[in-house]
């Protein structure tokens, strides 16, 4: 038995999406919106158990799973492999998306040197070696978005977070080139900037007013892919406020708590 | 938020973990240490509260498992709220078969109180259309139960209040839908018995809710307004709702609950729904959950938080009992901004500690006003005792114990299921 009504919520898109880091709840939640309309989806993930429970959810939510596959994305010999793999299983990409991160301690980052080149090779070096990987692949095509999710705390050093801070600084000017390398094209590149996000990378962390969910930035961050934003803050209040940071004087800055 | 949704001053717990992922085991817990899940707090009294001690946010745990849009069968992880299961299902003409007066609950706190919705004449509660579950134990094991496969804990767990373990999945059975409308009528009434009367006649009709004017003084005692409802077949447009904008921002110091605003809202709101407008055509969002619009509405209640007292008593003089109540009510002259009556139907859930019954079900909130609050309800307690009634765990944080042992007579077989590491604030309460 099946209820008469037809599925009219958006319309049916085969979009073609490579996803670095489809494990994250930020992109989980993206990911959510492509799969409602049918998209296609090439997955890559460092835990397989988690990977298969986002799988499951996004085909029940109507998406295509054309393969997936697994490893630590500082193992950075295999990007260009999941790249190739991706766009052969797809056909072609019409969008990629790097999502991976994570947020170390910035005092670990100060006494530990291994916990601060953990931190770069997370949110740098396998960003930034993956984001060129995809760039060559949509050069070869002439077309499609990459979207790669760096962040507000890549704005300014402030010193209770520039390890990572400093590295989503890295991935911001990585971004700032392609830019320039693909201005006229038809190749588009997306830098997303969110503020704070509750997710499991900030669950430790006290939320307040100013904390805004996944689910809520989810929206905003498919409509700067759809129209090839170069820069997109989510929730949108955090362009504001970044200002104001940036302005901040250096002394008045370095007395603040932040 | 890790608290209930009535704000009464209830202990915290000591520690809130969070759970993201299905395949996860559940958290070490030193010998004196005992465990609770928690969804998303909509329980108003201390039933989701596990003070002093742990308990998990299964937030996390909000992701599809497989979507049969051919059998309308859903299986989930526990923590994804009907809201989101109905933004996914409404499209493909599907609905979830029983709906409580919110959407923001999750599928595991809707099955451990097995919720009733206004159809419960039609359709029994959530526990009927539960398919089969996998909850995660404290010997470490997954145990999956269906009516038929490890039975008894299946039952347990339907209406368990968390005890029974941590549900990590469901399946759920879906009702198919051609319309995102609904059709409704309401109806004026004014004594209880009119209301008996009303309900009898409107059986056929999918759902049936009224509200009471707690606020019709001596000989009106017992008016309101009957709302009776069905899915339309008039449009073809299959939309789910949209996500609540305004919200109460801060905590007021004092309730603005109080006589003078619930008799303003009474009035303004019978006199708006009394004029027989016949049919009406409506989303089934503002129908199933008028109070969704406004996000946190409970905190106009301000910092004392407030209770709610919900009863089911029987059938045969429950019109009675339920008079009684609310000339209760009326002559402590205070002051109840939502009371809800309806009439339960035949259909039992399988859950041992299922609140549902066939008879006649009051829900009425006051603000806390301490002392003074406590006595009112306690002189409701004599009165739903004697006719045989029932309170509803999900909205409590005071009843005797005495009142729990008479209202749940499968206590005793619930009790040999409960897992030894589960507990809440509310167990430990009524066991002693
Ligand atoms: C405005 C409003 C209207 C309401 N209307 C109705 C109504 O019409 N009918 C009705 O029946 N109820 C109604 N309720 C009550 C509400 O539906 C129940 O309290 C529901 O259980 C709340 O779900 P929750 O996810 O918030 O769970 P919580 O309140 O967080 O927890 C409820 C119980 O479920 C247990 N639990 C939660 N998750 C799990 C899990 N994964 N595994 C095991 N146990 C778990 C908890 O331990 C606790 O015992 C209403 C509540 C509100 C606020
Ligand atoms: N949450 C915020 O407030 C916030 C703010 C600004 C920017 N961001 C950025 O948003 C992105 C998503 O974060 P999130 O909030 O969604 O957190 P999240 O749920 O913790 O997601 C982080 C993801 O990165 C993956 N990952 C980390 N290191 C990896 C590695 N070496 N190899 C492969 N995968 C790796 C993690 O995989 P495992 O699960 O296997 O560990 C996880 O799936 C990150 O780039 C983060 O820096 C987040």
């Amino acid at each position: 038995m099946k209820g008469s009504g037809m599925k009219d919520s958006g319309m049916k898109s085969d979009t073609r999406i490579l996803v670095f880091g489809a494990t994250s709840a930020i992109c989980h939640e993206v990911l959510k919106l492509y799969a409602a309309q049918g998209a296609s989806f090439f997955l890559v993930a460092r835990n397989h158990d988690k990977l298969g429970a986002v799988t499951d959810d996004l085909v029940a939510r109507g998406a295509r799973v054309d393969g997936s596959c697994c490893y630590d994305f500082n193992d950075w010999e295999q990007h260009e492999v999941a790249v190739r793999q991706g766009a052969q299983n797809l056909g072609a990409i019409d969008i990629a998306i790097v999502a991976h991160g994570t947020l170390p301690e910035q005092a670990q980052c100060e006494s530990s040197s291994a916990a601060l080149k953990a931190c770069m090779d997370d949110n740098f070096t396998s960003a930034a070696i993956v984001a060129e990987a995809c760039a060559q692949q949509l050069s070869r095509q002439g077309s499609g978005a990459l979207a790669v999710v760096s962040s507000v705390a890549g704005d300014r050093g402030r010193k209770s977070n520039y390890a990572y801070g400093a590295a989503k600084a890295g991935i911001d000017t990585l971004l700032q080139g392609l830019q320039g390398r693909f201005s006229g094209s038809g190749v588009k590149i997306v830098n997303i900037k969110p503020g704070m996000i509750i997710s499991p990378m900030t669950a430790h962390l006290k939320h307040g007013a100013i904390w805004a969910t996944a689910a809520d930035i989810a929206p905003d961050i498919q409509k700067a892919i759809a129209s090839g934003r170069k820069v997109c803050y989510v929730p949108g209040y955090w362009r504001l406020i970044m200002f104001v940071i940036r302005s901040l004087p250096t002394t008045l800055l370095a007395k603040l708590p932040i | 938020m890790n608290g209930s949704w009535g704000g009464l001053p209830i202990a915290a717990a000591d520690r809130i973990l969070e759970r993201d992922w299905r395949f996860e085991t559940l958290p070490k817990l030193s010998p004196t240490d005992s465990v609770l899940p928690y969804g998303l707090g909509r329980s108003y009294g201390d039933s989701c509260i596990n003070s002093h001690a742990t308990q998990i946010s299964t937030r996390r745990l909000n992701r599809l498992i497989r979507f049969d849009a051919q059998q309308g069968l859903l299986q989930c992880e526990a923590g994804i709220t009907l809201d989101e299961i109905l933004q996914v299902v409404v499209p493909h003409g599907w609905f979830l078969p029983v709906l409580p007066g919110t959407r923001f609950v999750t599928l595991g706190g809707a099955i451990a109180n097995d919720v009733h919705g206004k159809n419960h004449h039609h359709a029994g509660s959530f526990g009927c259309h539960v398919q089969s579950l996998t909850l995660l134990r404290s010997d470490g094991e997954r145990y999956r139960c269906t009516p038929q496969e490890n039975a008894a804990l299946f039952a347990a767990t339907i209406g368990g209040l968390g005890l029974t373990g941590l549900l990590v999945s469901a399946e759920v059975k879906l009702v198919p839908v051609s319309s995102d409308q609904m059709e409704v009528e309401d109806l004026a009434f004014s004594s209880v018995e009119e209301f008996g009367q009303l309900s009898r006649d409107s059986t056929e009709w999918e759902y049936n809710v009224s509200w009471i004017d707690t606020f019709a003084r001596n000989g009106q005692v017992g008016r309101g307004i009957f709302s009776r409802a069905r899915h339309a077949h008039n449009s073809g447009t299959l939309k789910p709702g949209r996500r609540p904008r305004i919200a109460v921002p801060i905590t007021p110091p004092v309730s603005l609950i109080n006589k003078w605003t619930v008799d303003v809202f009474n009035r303004a709101y019978f006199a708006r729904r009394k004029q027989n407008k016949g049919l009406q055509y409506t989303h089934y969002q503002p129908y199933f959950f008028p109070l969704d619009g406004i996000a946190n509405w409970n905190r106009i209640y301000g910092r004392k938080g407030f209770y709610q007292y919900q009863c089911v008593v029987p059938r045969v003089g429950g019109e009675a009992v339920i008079e009684a109540l609310l000339r209760e009510v009326n002559r402590s002259g205070a002051a109840s901004f939502l009371t809800v009556l309806k009439e339960f139907g035949e259909q039992r859930s399988p859950g041992m500690l299922s609140f549902p019954r066939s008879g006649l079900t009051l829900a009425i909130d006051f603000p806390n006003r301490g002392e003074r609050t406590r006595n009112l309800l306690a002189s409701f307690d004599e009165i739903v005792q004697s006719a045989g009634g029932a309170l509803y765990p999900a909205k409590d944080a005071r009843m005797p114990a005495t009142l729990f042992t008479s209202g749940f007579p499968r206590l005793q077989e619930f009790v040999s299921e409960i897992d030894p590491k589960f507990s809440s604030t509310f167990w430990r309460r009524i066991q002693q």
